[in-house]
């Protein structure tokens, strides 16, 4: 994966994406976010290009252990004052609510 | 518009998340708790001008956000200016993997290797934009368009920050995996 601004795979045909794009492109990719135009092209590259597939595979790994890693258990006591500040505000704010039907 | 006797039904099975977000934003647990309360008083008492059928979660987030944002000016007393190195793509990667494809047990064993702790350290050490950024992506999953919507910014704010935030993020853990030896240290030669 060169550093000199231009695409090494497939150079000088338009519709052919480089390493230096794909790496670039590589989050929105990731992401789901591109045009599915755009995605093919990143799609091609990976299919053709093992560096830069594996780097797509270690940055999509990477990816599912942050989400993986950052989980927290809520305490019962949240749950239960969060519940009953609700049931006090329901009680102060709103006493002669009526029944949600029209 | 919603009933807000389906308030509790609908909104208390968000509570795990949110407060998982609330933690990373304050990053401790006390004010993440009240945080958390404050969220749902404020959407409790909203939840008339809710859109049924809309994205509730995100609905919840967008409040638990600007709440967040609004408590942190206050108390801080001082604009979030703060940004983010910048950082080269592939950060980790590079430092694992010089010679691509030879190394496929080191890079899993990097990835093994890092702890909750860890991986909650980096996000938290992270500025407020950024962090919100990446915790809401990669997290929590939203769509570019439901943080833009959520955090009140063009989505290609959004863009930048998620993988501003991201590549900050990775040299953060590549730091964890170099203090165990497993990634080498300072910046890699281009190929």
């Amino acid at each position: 994966m060169g550093d000199d601004g231009r695409a090494r795979c497939g150079g000088g045909k338009s519709s052919h994406v480089g390493c230096q794009e794909a790496v670039r492109q590589l989050y929105v990719y990731l992401d789901g976010e591109l045009t599915e135009e755009r995605r093919l092209q990143i799609a091609v590259h990976l299919d053709e290009c093992g560096p830069c597939a594996d780097a797509a595979g270690f940055e999509a790994e990477l990816r599912a252990v942050v989400s993986s890693r950052c989980k927290d258990r809520v305490p019962d006591s949240l749950i239960a004052r969060v519940a009953a500040a609700i049931a006090a505000e329901a009680e102060l704010s709103d006493p002669t609510r009526p029944s949600g039907a029209p | 518009m919603a009933d807000r006797a389906a308030f509790a039904e609908l909104a208390m099975e968000h509570m795990p998340a949110l407060y998982t977000a609330a933690l990373r934003m304050t990053r401790n647990a006390a004010d993440a708790e009240d945080l958390v309360q404050e969220t749902y008083l404020k959407a409790y008492r909203g939840f008339d001008s809710f859109s049924e059928g809309t994205n509730l979660r995100a609905w919840l987030y967008r409040i638990l956000t600007n709440t967040y944002i609004n408590a942190y000016r206050a108390a801080k007393r001082r604009p979030e200016v703060s940004d983010v190195e910048d950082v080269e793509d592939l950060y980790l990667y590079h430092r694992i993997a010089p010679e691509a494809g030879s190394t496929r047990s080191a890079e899993e064993e990097v990835l093994a290797g890092f702890t909750d702790d860890e991986v909650k350290a980096a996000i938290e050490a992270l500025p407020d934009a950024f962090r919100i950024a990446v915790l809401l992506a990669d997290v929590e999953g939203f769509s570019y368009k439901e943080i833009a919507e959520i955090t009140d910014v063009p989505i290609g704010t959004v863009m930048s920050r998620i993988h501003r935030g991201r590549r900050a993020l990775e040299k953060t853990l590549a730091g964890f995996a170099q203090a165990r030896g497993l990634v080498a240290a300072g910046p890699v030669a281009a190929s």
